[in-house]
């Protein structure tokens, strides 16, 4: 059996690779590029509103490079969790991205399309079939809740991934995936030993991050019965046993187990070894297949409206009594918003955040340090945009002028800019971490390919 | 007395998805590590931190010198009082507890 080498340039497409790093990748042959398009790294935004964190330009010009390489290697190209969040609508934008460009570097291409997306018929008809099971920690869920979600999408696994490869299709744009499985599924597909397949996706799954140059992006994986082989692609960046084992770690709650559709990945027993001073192989990790096929699910819903203020504190007295002066101010203004809106405290959210004391940990904090200078930033949130915009515009005054003690003149504080307020409109919450039970893997998915 | 983050050669933490964080000390030695496992103990971070000990779980990793901590959030990743989506501040707080 040949081995299988997968060309990873970079973590996300939107964050930059090193081209000549790319070229040396298409040198040694790869059977695949494949890229991730995202994660729920960013917040619950991209999700929640259906589009992607990274500027179109950035992902464009990036998709461009992958592109040329693509055709001049004849080999597959992939995204997996396309415009950040891997909804519906982010596959159709990448596509369109993709037609620009085949257009303008004259290429003939076919794509298959993996829709991730759910609707929440669907998903509130598995909720009552008892399908849907939640993972630890996890919001309560119920009908009214998924009624709420503006997007819910399922992570798909290397298995509907292997349904795009088998459409021939020279470039794949899949929704939300695992990204692991873009890396996995064609190792697993022609036969590579599944823990290996596995962990070395997962190894390569952040691009370079796994190397001693994490900015160079690309990484090639060769894979084959018995493990793989990781090697940077960039002449200034090394992979050794120690880098390498130690992207397990990274943003992996467990440093052993990772969970995958359809079973996990254990590397108990992986070890790693050092080939020459840039590549790694590893051996040892075992696949063990679920008795249920689940996918995990990911949804976000509306949360309300936020508008911001902030304000800085250069005053000494005010420095050192910031806390003081937003207490005393935040009862104020509460009052003042019920008598002249009418609101109730529970209609509405009212944040104060002291950058400079504490605005980063809380009450975690434990220096006590004085600053120069205090930023109070103020964050509004309620149902409607145009009550916290209206909030935010009746504090105004006071958080420019409000004083701690009766007895002194009028202080004014130091607004950074014009309008003072900001408004951030619709803010979102990540409601769902839940696993759903199909018979079928492609019972969730969709797959629609064209040619262009 | 001196503080954990200048004995061992690096500490960091991250979100683990919207739900959890994850805490790598890297000891960078042996001896380092065989210290920090033995004096570093789960509530002494549970306080540090102000979760609950039962949601702790402890990692001794003796391959790499590393010890890691996971923990469910308090406040989920972006909900409106989080304060830092990516949890990678906190690893200054437990460089900076006393050892």
């Amino acid at each position: 059996m040949k081995s299988t080498k997968v060309l990873v340039p970079s973590g996300v497409l939107g964050l930059g690779f090193d081209l000549k790093a790319l070229n040396t990748g298409i040198k040694n042959k790869p059977d695949i590029i494949a890229i991730d398009g995202g994660s729920t790294d960013s917040g619950p935004f991209s999700l929640g509103s259906g589009t992607s964190k990274y500027s179109r330009d950035a992902v464009r010009s990036e998709w461009k490079s992958l592109m040329k390489a693509r055709n001049k290697a004849k080999i597959p190209l992939i995204i997996g969790s396309c415009g950040t969040c891997g909804t519906d609508s982010m596959v159709d934008w990448m596509e369109e991205i993709t037609i620009e460009l085949a257009k303008e570097l004259n290429q003939n291409l076919k794509i298959a399309k993996l829709y991730c997306e759910q609707k929440r018929d669907y998903i509130k008809i598995n909720y009552k079939n008892s399908r849907i099971t939640s993972l630890n920690p996890a919001p309560n869920l119920n009908v009214s809740l998924i009624d709420e979600m503006t997007h819910i999408v399922a992570l798909a696994g290397a298995e509907q991934i292997q349904e795009c490869l088998k459409t021939g299709a020279d470039i794949i744009l899949a929704g939300r995936t695992t990204d692991t499985a873009i890396i996995s599924a064609l190792p697993l597909m022609n036969g590579s030993d599944p823990g290996a397949s596995w962990h070395g996706a997962k190894i390569a799954e952040c691009g370079a991050l796994c190397s001693s140059n994490p900015t160079s992006g690309v990484v090639l994986v060769e894979f084959d019965q018995i493990g793989f082989t990781v090697e940077a692609m960039s002449e200034n960046a090394f992979c050794t046993p120690d880098t390498v084992a130690a992207h397990m770690l990274y943003e992996n709650a467990d440093p052993y187990i990772l969970l995958e559709p359809g079973g996990y990945m254990d590397v108990t027993n992986a070890f790693y070894s050092s080939i020459n001073n840039r590549k790694v192989r590893v051996q040892g990790a075992n696949w063990h297949t679920s008795k249920k096929y689940n996918v995990k699910l990911e949804g976000a819903r509306v949360y309300g409206y936020q508008t911001s203020l902030l304000v800085i504190l250069r005053e000494n007295f005010y420095v050192k009594n910031a806390m003081k002066w937003t207490e005393k101010l935040s009862s104020f203004l509460k009052k003042e918003i019920k008598l002249r809106m009418k609101l109730n405290a529970s209609d509405y959210s009212l944040d104060f955040r002291h950058i400079g004391i504490n605005s980063t940990l809380g009450d975690l904090e434990k220096s006590e340090r004085i600053p120069i200078e205090v930023g109070v930033l103020c964050i509004v949130t309620s149902k409607r945009n145009k009550i916290s915009t209206e909030i935010a515009k009746l504090i105004n005054p006071f958080l420019l002028h409000f004083p701690l003690t009766t007895n002194e003149e009028l202080p004014t504080f130091a607004f950074p800019y014009s309008p003072v307020h900001s408004d951030r409109g619709c803010v979102y919450e990540f409601s769902l971490n839940h696993l759903l039970e199909l018979n079928n893997p492609m019972d969730a998915f969709q797959i629609k390919v064209s040619e262009v | 007395m001196s503080i954990l983050g200048e004995k061992v050669k690096k500490i960091r933490s991250k979100n683990a998805g919207p739900f959890w964080i994850t805490v790598d000390i890297f000891c960078g030695s042996q001896e380092v590590y065989k210290d920090v496992c033995l004096n570093l103990n789960n509530s002494k971070i549970a306080n540090l931190l102000m979760i609950n000990i039962k949601d702790l779980k402890r990692f001794e990793i003796d391959k790499l010198n590393v010890i890691k901590f996971s923990f469910p959030r308090n406040i989920t990743q972006g909900h409106i009082f989080d304060r830092d989506m990516h949890g990678a501040q906190l690893a200054i707080l437990i460089s900076e507890m006393d050892f």
